[in-house]
């Protein structure tokens, strides 16, 4: 396919583009905010507040960017290779079963330094496993990504009920829930971070996993532009058949890309579920999958975009909860 | 005659949640076929029922709702063909991004018009379709084995459930024995060919993405105006989805979408009269393994494993004019 349009310039292409859609869905939403009969400052004015309003409003806004961040690598990772994994929603529920897991083994006997690596590669791993049979069934039997993993959704959802219910609930509870865990199986807050800056971090759930997600935004910056599987994904994704002709292996490539996809969808689930309600709930993902696919478009697939991207989602999140007025709109972008 | 009784009863139910699912699916049908994806089918619905369900108990209508469930369906179809078609956008970004303006704008204008917490008021009489009685259906009911099927089976459903089960003979008439059919199929795989032809690919993909506006607007309505009554938010609950499943299970032909959407309906209604008791010779088995079968069979027929499914060649791609 000949690209019909010019190339914009580097600053257009990434400052000025995601500016104007921004001021756009704004704009939009504010027509809402109208049509409902609202003044759309006030609005604005409260989602901001309760966004960024007082420093525990910052904390739950750096919390779900946390989760933005994840799920918002997760599809950057894929987009890098021509592939749209939709299914980030599913590998991060399914990777809660690792979280859960290495806490309901491990949370009573030892400290959380030591649970935290081994539910992250739990989550890892599950959240990879539920990426691999849509990228192994693309790979080898060419079934499309967009719909199997939209299926696998679907399936992991069901399959979380089946074992929340049945397999996961602690004897005696009615609550589609596990048990709740103990000291172990709970990460510190980052209220360090927020006192320096001179915040009250208050009851928000704001935690290390930030750190993490940090960490995981720098590793895939290397990973794509300093390694040589990355340049073979970029390959891939700008052009298949010039990656075919330069001895690429296809099938490994989107195998692997969507391991890694999964994996980092899987780690979102860190945040939730020893980060904020120590337990694993029915729904806990509640759409941050398909977020992510807004803030990796949002963010050009560049992790020092995603991490402002996902800051501004949770900034929605947090202050549309706040606000009551929500302002769903920008998803539009 | 009491297992008699128990399979009409559930056959019955089959047809009253298979309804959305054929029309979203043939409204998925004519879209994929002139070559635009769709995942956009969940949010249509969605706005569709919200329109429906809200004009009508504004207005009191049920032909003032259904015209507004296909006003907004055709609109939100506009919007994707704009950004798909015209924008040349991605198909998958656009489809996704209409489900979530929907899912979120329909909470926000229900709560602020009506106050009921996403939901619209509850809809009677004329306001709501009504069941059709065949004529001597009463009389039919006590006839061995004929008197239920007539009566319970095929009378008392509503209009628009049989003008879903009409409708896939029409869109099949549609696609294949008129030159719009041809050409809209065409223009699925191999546009090239349709505009050396001198046939606009741009319009011709318009209208398609019009006619499944319409199709899914009554795939809304069903669900506010006539399976409830009324909206309620999240109402469509993954139907667009297990369309998108059933059009790809029936490898994008009209017939085999209605036995795949039959199919996917019997499961859910099977799957809710489960709900505990055991299976004959399987024993317990569980309901979440029912509701994910759908997906699950959809995959493994993906997989080419039973069939292959071949998707119009030029789907999901932009047409380009010039190059």
């Amino acid at each position: 396919m000949s690209n019909p349009y010019a190339k914009l310039p580097g600053w257009a292409e990434y400052g000025l583009i995601p500016l104007i859609n921004l001021v756009v869905a704004f704009l939009v939403a504010g027509l809402v905010v109208l049509l409902v009969g609202e003044n759309p400052l006030d609005a604005a004015y409260h989602m901001i507040n309760g966004a960024f309003g007082r420093g525990e409003y910052i904390g739950f806004t750096l919390y779900y960017a946390t989760t933005f961040i994840f799920t918002g690598l997760s599809v950057a990772v894929a987009f890098h290779a021509g592939l749209f994994n939709i299914g980030s929603e599913g590998q991060a529920y399914i990777g809660g079963i690792g979280v859960a897991l290495a806490c309901l083994w491990l949370d009573q006997t030892m400290p959380w330094y030591i649970v935290f690596p081994i539910a992250m590669l739990g989550s890892i791993a599950f959240g990879a496993l539920w990426a691999f049979l849509p990228g192994w069934l693309q790979a080898k039997r060419g079934s499309h990504i967009v719909i199997t993993t939209i299926m696998f959704n679907f399936i992991a959802s069901s399959l979380m009920v089946y074992l929340l219910t049945r397999v996961l609930k602690p004897l005696g509870s009615m609550a589609p829930q596990t048990r709740t865990f103990a000291e172990g199986g709970q990460l510190p807050k980052l209220d360090w971070l927020l006192s320096i800056f001179g915040l009250d971090i208050g009851n928000a759930p704001f935690n290390i996993s930030f750190l993490l997600a940090i960490l995981a935004a720098f590793g895939v910056w290397v990973l794509i532009w300093r390694t040589k599987l990355g340049y073979e994904m970029r390959t891939m994704g700008h052009s298949p058949s010039a990656a075919r002709y330069a001895g690429i292996s296809e099938p490994r490539i989107i195998i692997v890309v969507m391991m890694i996809s999964g994996g980092l969808a899987g780690m979102m689930a860190l945040n939730p579920i020893m980060g904020e309600q120590f337990r694993m709930q029915l729904d806990f993902v509640q759409g941050a999958g398909f977020v992510g696919i807004a803030v990796a478009l949002m963010g050009r697939s560049h992790p020092a975009g995603i991490i402002p991207a996902a800051i501004l989602f949770g900034m929605l999140y947090q202050g549309a909860l706040k606000s009551r007025s929500k302002c769903r709109r920008s998803h539009a972008i | 005659m009491d297992f008699f009784h128990t399979i009409i009863a559930l056959l019955e139910s089959t047809i009253r949640v298979s309804v959305p699912l054929i029309f979203a699916a043939l409204a998925g049908l004519f879209t994929e076929r002139a070559g635009v994806f769709d995942i956009g089918l969940e949010g249509k619905m969605l706005g569709a029922a919200f329109a429906a369900g809200a004009v009508a108990a504004v207005t009191g209508s049920v032909t003032m709702g259904l015209l507004a469930a296909v006003l907004i369906s055709v609109l939100l179809s506009l919007v994707h063909g704009y950004a798909s078609i015209t924008q040349r956008g991605s198909q998958i970004v656009s489809g996704v991004a209409i489900n979530f303006v929907v899912a979120g704008s329909t909470v926000i204008l229900g709560e602020a018009w009506f106050r009921q917490g996403g939901r619209t008021p509850a809809l009677s009489g004329d306001a709501r379709f009504q069941t059709i009685t065949f004529p001597f259906a009463e009389e039919m009911r006590d006839v061995p084995i004929l008197g239920p099927i007539y009566s319970n089976l095929l009378s008392g459903h509503f209009l628009l459930t049989y003008l879903a089960f009409a409708m896939v003979p029409i869109s099949w008439w549609i696609l294949y024995r008129t030159r719009f059919g041809l050409r809209l199929r065409a223009v699925g795989e191999n546009p090239g060919a349709v505009d050396t032809a001198g046939i606009s690919v741009i319009w011709m993909r318009y209208r398609a993405v019009i006619c499944c506006g319409i199709l899914c607007g009554f795939a809304g309505a069903y669900l506010s105006l006539a399976m409830n009554a009324g909206f309620v938010k999240g109402m469509t609950a993954g139907k667009g989805y297990i369309a998108l499943a059933a059009l790809i299970f029936a490898k994008w032909r009209p017939v085999n979408i209605m036995l795949a959407c039959l199919l996917f309906g019997f499961l859910d209604a099977f799957a809710i009269r489960l709900q505990g008791n055991p299976l004959p010779f399987i024993g317990q088995v569980p309901v979440q393994l029912m509701q994910a079968l759908p997906y699950i069979l959809t995959v493994v027929l993906l997989a080419g494993f039973i069939g292959k499914a071949i998707p119009p060649k030029a789907g999901g791609i932009p047409y380009v004019k010039e190059r």
